[in-house]
C-alpha cells in the first residue's frame, strides 16, 4: 500500500494505521475512476471515535471524491467501506445518514426565503410537529454553543450562522461521524474559533470529524491525525501536531512550494492611480449588498488587498470598479479622470485589467475556445485582436500560445475549450491574458480560489511583480494567509462598508477578524 | 439495464455535423411508420414524399420557391437564437413586412418607376423589424418573456392582414372577394434565368453569405456568441445585453419582412387572407436543423421544403391528409433538438445499478 511506502520516507510519519478497537470506519482499497482519470487509487483511511481527521490535499487530489464515497453520493468502482468492523454498501446520502455519518458542505443548500426550522425540517425524514422540533434545534444548538433563533429567515442571516444551521441540522441526526468540506472557508477568525470549540465538544462525545481544510494553521491546532492524498492516493499519515504549515504543504504538494517573495514594501509608492470616492450603490436584488460611501486610494507600486467573509459586498464592489454596473461619474477614478460612469472597455483602454471571482461563466465563456476567450477581454485594447470589425484568428492565436508559455497554463491539445481545463490551470489563463497586457491598474476578486499550490504560488509572485514594476494592484480576497503574504496595505469589506487601508504590518489577524465581523461597518459610518 | 449520459469535456465537432442527418434518418423511419400505420406501403410514401420531388423540373423549382423564404427568415432568426433570444413570431414579422411593402402597390398604384420595387422591399425589411421590435422593446424594458409576446403577435398581425383585405384593401374590381388588387409590373419581383426561379432566390444567397461572414469572422458575430452561451461573461466583454436583444430582433424582423414582401411581390402578386403557409414557424426548424450556420440553414431549408411539396405529393398520389407534411416537420425539430444532446453528452449502457458523475444532495 502507498501508506506504508511512504511511512519510510520520515520518521516523523506515523505509519498506516490498522483498524482498532476504537475504529469507527475503516476503508480499504477504495478506488473510483471518472473515465480515463484515477480520482482515487486504493484510498486506505481509518477514522477512529472522537478524533478529528484531516483530510488534505490539491485541489483534485481526490479529497471531495473520497467523502463523496463516504457518504453515499458516489459509489465505488473498487474496495471496500466497514462501519464499526462490519461491511457496508452506502449506496445514497439517506443510507449514510441512517449509519450515523453527517456531512456539513461547503456550499450551504439552504432556502433564503424561508426560516431556519422549514430549512431543517426539509431535510429531515421524521421532521414531526414545527413547534417540537423548533424547540429540539433551540436545545441542541444551545447545547453545542451555536445559538440558532429557528424563526429567522435564511436570506437575512450571515454566512457563519447559515453554516451552524448546516451543523445542526446534521447534529439532529445524532451522527456519529460528520464530514466538514472546507467549512472555515466563509468564517470570520473568531467564527472559526467558535467552529473549533464545537467540534473539540463533539469529539470529546466520541463523535468523530473528517475534516477537509486548506488552512493548515487551523489543521495543525484541532486536528489529531491527518491523511494527505496526492492524485488520488494516500502518500502520507502524521500526526499533524507534530508538523508545521509548511512541512503539511509540501506532503501534499509533493516538493516544497515555492515561497512567495513580497519583498520589501516598495519604497516608490507613486501616484494614485485608482481612486474610489464615496462610492455607493444599492442593492440591485433583495439577496444583494448595497454599498455605502467606499473610499480608497491604490498607488502605483502597491499591492491593496480587501479583506472580508463571502458575500459582504466583494462582488458588488468588484462590478462597480470594473464599469460592468455604472455609477455617478466622480465615484471612480483612472489616473484622475472620472469614469465611474463609463464602461467597462474604456475603463481596459485607459489600461485597467479585471480578473472577477467566477473564472467560468464571467471571466471566460466555457465552450469556447482560450484564443477566443482572449478576445474577450481584449478586443478593445489596441492589440489588433478586432480590426475593422473583424476579430483576427492568427493574432489570437499566437498570444494564445505566448500566455500559455508564460504562465504555465497546462492543457492536453492546443487551444481547448475554457471549460475544459482544470481550475488552476484556467485561473493561470484568466490571470495571465490581463498580467499579459502589463496593465497600470489591476483588480482581481479571489485571485487563488480554489487553486493548486503551486499555481497560486506562481498567481500570488505575478501579481507582486506586477505592483513592484510600477502597477497597482487591488486584490479582494477572502484568504488571510494570501492576504498577509502579499499585500502592503490591507482593507475590510464588511456588509457594504470598507475600512480605511492600513499597512499590512501593523495589522494582525485579530484586528482583521474584527473588522470583519462588523467594526468596518462602524468605522466605515464614522468616516 | 439503464442508458446514462456522460457530459463530454469539450463538444464534439462529429456530432454537430452528425445530429442533423441522424435526426432525418430517424424522421424518416417515423414517417414510414406513420406510412404503414395509415395502410400504404411505407417505401412507396417514403418515395413519394421525399424523392420523387426532386425527380421533375417543376417540383425541383417548386422546392426552391418554397426554400427561398424559410432560408431568409431562418437566417435571421439564427442571430436571435445564438444571442438567447427566443424570438418565436418571424410569422407575423413576415405579415407585417408584406403588408408594409405592399402599401406602395395597393395605396398608389400609379407610383410606378424604377423606385417601386426597391422601395417596397426597404418598406417590408422596415415594416418587419418595427413588429419585431415590440417584443424586444417589451423585453428590455420589463423584462416580458419574448417567447410569448412574439408568438402572441403572430395572431394580432394575421387579423390586421385579414381585415385589411376584407375591409379597406379589398380590390374595388375584385367582386367582393377579400383579396387585394393585384400589383401592376413595376412592384413585381421579377423571375430570372428563364422563369427558373424568382430574384428573391439570388438576393436569399446573397444575405445568407453575408450573414455567415458576420457571424463566423466578426466582432458582431462574436459577441452575439458571447452573449448567446453566457451573458455574464459578455457583461464583463463589455458587450449590452439591451442592445443586442434590440438588434438581434430587429435584423431577424427585418428579413423576414423583407421576406414576406418577396413573397407578395413575386409568388403571389397580391395580398390574400392567408399570405403563409407557417413559413415563420417552419423556419424555426430550419434554423435549428441547419446549426444556426446560414449555410447550413441553406441545405435545412431545402430539407424543409421539400416536405411541404412531398406533403401535396402524397396527397394528391396516396390520399394520405397533406397534414402529414406538418407532423413530419414537428418529428424533425424533436429529433433535432434530442440529437443535439449528442453534442455535449455521451451515451453509456450500464448493465446494472451504479452510479457515477455528480448525483445531487439535499
Amino acid at each position: 500500500m502507498a501508506a506504508t511506502i511512504h511511512s519510510e520516507e520520515s520518521d516523523t510519519a506515523a505509519p498506516a494505521r490498522k483498524a482498532g478497537r476504537h475504529t469507527l470506519l475503516d476503508a480499504q482499497g477504495l478506488t473510483k475512476r471518472f473515465g480515463d482519470i484515477l480520482a482515487n487509487d486504493q484510498v486506505d483511511l481509518v477514522i477512529n471515535k472522537g478524533e478529528i481527521h484531516a483530510l488534505l490535499g490539491e485541489n483534485g487530489a481526490g479529497k471531495s471524491t473520497l467523502v463523496k464515497m463516504f457518504y453515499g453520493s458516489l459509489e465505488p468502482d473498487g474496495g471496500k467501506v466497514l462501519w464499526e468492523g462490519s461491511r457496508v454498501s452506502i449506496d445514497n446520502p439517506a443510507a449514510a445518514r441512517d449509519l450515523g455519518i453527517g456531512m456539513v458542505f461547503q456550499h450551504f443548500s439552504l432556502f433564503e426565503a424561508l426560516t431556519v426550522v422549514e430549512n431543517i425540517a426539509l431535510a429531515l425524514p421524521n421532521p414531526g410537529k414545527m413547534s417540537d422540533l423548533s424547540r429540539r434545534i433551540e436545545s441542541v444548538s444551545r447545547d453545542y454553543g451555536l445559538p440558532l433563533d429557528p424563526s429567522d429567515i435564511v436570506a437575512d442571516l450571515p454566512v457563519g450562522i447559515r453554516q451552524r444551521i448546516e451543523i445542526v441540522r446534521c447534529l439532529l441526526q445524532e451522527p456519529q461521524l460528520i464530514i466538514m468540506d472546507e467549512p472555515t472557508s466563509v468564517l470570520t477568525p473568531q467564527e472559526a474559533d467558535q467552529l473549533f470549540l464545537t467540534l473539540q465538544r463533539l469529539a470529546s462525545e466520541g463523535c468523530a470529524v473528517l475534516y477537509i481544510s486548506h488552512r493548515l494553521e487551523e489543521v495543525k491546532r484541532i486536528c489529531h491525525h491527518a491523511t494527505i492524498l496526492r492524485h488520488g492516493q494516500v502518500v502520507r499519515e502524521c500526526d499533524p501536531t507534530k508538523e508545521t504549515p509548511a512541512s503539511l504543504a509540501s506532503m501534499m504538494v509533493g516538493a516544497d512550494v515555492a515561497s512567495v517573495s513580497a519583498g520589501a514594501t516598495n519604497p516608490n509608492i507613486g501616484e494614485v492611480r485608482l481612486g474610489l470616492k464615496n462610492l455607493s450603490a444599492k442593492a440591485a436584488t433583495p439577496f444583494a449588498t448595497s454599498l455605502n460611501n467606499i473610499s480608497l486610494d491604490l498607488r502605483a507600486g502597491e499591492v491593496v488587498a480587501i479583506a472580508g467573509v463571502a458575500g459582504n459586498g466583494q462582488g458588488e464592489l468588484f462590478d462597480a470598479v470594473s464599469g460592468e454596473t455604472t455609477l455617478s461619474a466622480q465615484m471612480v477614478q483612472l489616473d484622475g479622470i472620472p469614469c465611474g460612469n463609463r464602461g467597462v472597455t474604456w475603463r481596459r483602454r485607459q489600461n485597467a485589467a479585471f480578473v472577477p471571482e467566477e473564472r467560468l461563466g464571467h471571466g471566460a465563456v466555457p465552450g469556447m475556445k482560450l484564443s477566443q476567450n482572449l478576445v474577450l477581454t481584449r478586443h478593445g485594447t489596441g492589440d489588433g485582436l478586432a480590426r475593422g470589425g473583424f476579430v483576427s484568428v492568427a493574432r489570437a492565436g499566437d498570444m494564445e500560445k505566448r500566455i500559455k508559455q508564460n504562465f504555465d497554463v497546462r492543457m492536453s491539445h492546443d487551444d481547448p475549450e475554457a471549460r475544459s481545463l482544470s481550475g488552476g490551470n484556467l485561473q493561470k489563463f484568466v490571470v495571465g491574458r490581463e498580467l499579459d497586457r502589463k496593465p497600470g491598474v489591476l483588480v482581481v476578486n479571489q485571485p487563488t480560489w480554489g487553486v493548486d499550490a503551486g499555481a497560486a504560488a506562481l498567481i500570488r509572485q505575478a501579481l507582486i511583480d506586477l505592483a513592484r514594476s510600477g502597477s497597482a494592484v487591488l486584490v479582494i480576497s477572502q484568504d488571510l494567509d494570501e492576504i498577509f503574504e502579499i499585500a502592503d496595505r490591507i482593507a475590510v469589506i464588511s456588509r457594504g462598508h470598507l475600512s480605511a487601508a492600513e499597512p499590512a504590518r501593523d495589522m494582525t489577524r485579530e484586528r482583521v477578524g474584527l473588522l470583519m465581523a462588523g467594526g468596518a461597518e462602524v468605522q466605515g459610518e464614522v468616516a | 439495464m439503464r442508458v446514462e449520459l456522460i457530459k463530454r469535456k469539450e463538444q464534439s465537432r462529429k456530432m454537430a455535423l452528425l445530429s442533423p442527418l441522424i435526426a432525418i434518418g430517424l424522421t424518416a423511419l417515423s414517417a414510414a411508420i406513420i406510412f404503414a400505420i395509415s395502410g400504404h406501403n411505407p417505401l412507396l410514401g417514403l418515395y413519394k414524399f421525399f424523392i420523387e420531388p426532386l425527380t421533375q423540373q417543376w417540383s425541383l423549382e417548386a422546392t426552391i420557391d418554397k426554400a427561398t423564404p424559410l432560408v431568409l427568415i431562418a437566417c435571421g432568426l439564427s442571430v436571435c437564437y445564438l444571442s438567447n433570444n427566443w424570438n418565436i413570431g418571424a410569422e407575423g414579422q413576415f405579415i407585417v413586412g408584406a403588408l408594409f411593402g405592399s402599401v406602395l402597390p395597393i395605396m398608389f398604384p400609379d407610383f410606378e418607376t424604377s423606385a417601386t420595387l426597391p422601395l417596397m422591399l426597404v418598406f417590408g425589411a422596415v415594416g418587419g423589424a418595427l413588429w419585431a421590435l415590440i417584443p424586444a422593446v417589451l423585453k428590455t424594458r420589463f423584462n416580458t418573456n419574448e417567447i410569448l409576446t412574439s408568438l402572441m403577435l403572430v395572431y394580432v398581425a394575421s387579423l390586421i392582414l385579414d381585415y385589411l383585405v376584407r375591409g379597406p384593401w379589398r380590390d374595388p374590381g375584385g367582386y367582393n372577394f377579400p383579396e387585394s388588387r393585384l400589383f401592376s409590373d413595376a412592384a413585381t419581383l421579377p423571375d430570372i434565368f428563364g422563369g427558373a426561379m424568382s430574384l428573391s432566390t439570388p438576393i436569399t444567397f446573397l444575405v445568407a453569405i453575408i450573414l455567415a461572414i458576420m457571424l463566423g469572422k466578426t466582432m458582431k458575430g462574436f459577441e452575439i456568441r458571447v452573449m448567446g452561451e453566457s451573458p455574464r461573461a459578455g457583461s464583463f466583454a463589455g458587450f449590452s445585453a439591451r442592445r443586442l436583444t434590440l438588434f438581434a430582433f430587429a435584423l431577424a424582423g427585418a428579413l423576414a419582412g423583407l421576406a414576406g414582401t418577396m413573397e407578395v411581390s413575386g409568388a403571389l402578386n397580391q395580398l390574400l387572407p392567408t399570405i403563409s403557409p407557417g413559413y415563420g414557424f417552419t423556419a424555426i426548424i430550419v434554423a435549428f436543423l441547419g446549426r444556426l450556420n446560414p449555410i447550413g440553414i441553406i441545405v435545412a431549408g431545402f430539407v424543409l421544403a421539400l416536405s411541404y411539396i412531398g406533403g401535396e405529393a402524397v396527397q394528391s398520389s396516396l390520399g394520405v391528409s397533406n397534414k402529414i407534411a406538418s407532423v413530419i416537420q414537428g418529428l424533425l425539430l424533436f429529433y433535432v433538438l434530442a440529437c443535439d444532446t449528442l453534442i455535449l453528452y455521451k451515451i453509456r449502457i450500464v448493465s446494472r445499478r451504479a452510479s457515477s458523475g455528480e448525483v445531487s444532495h439535499v
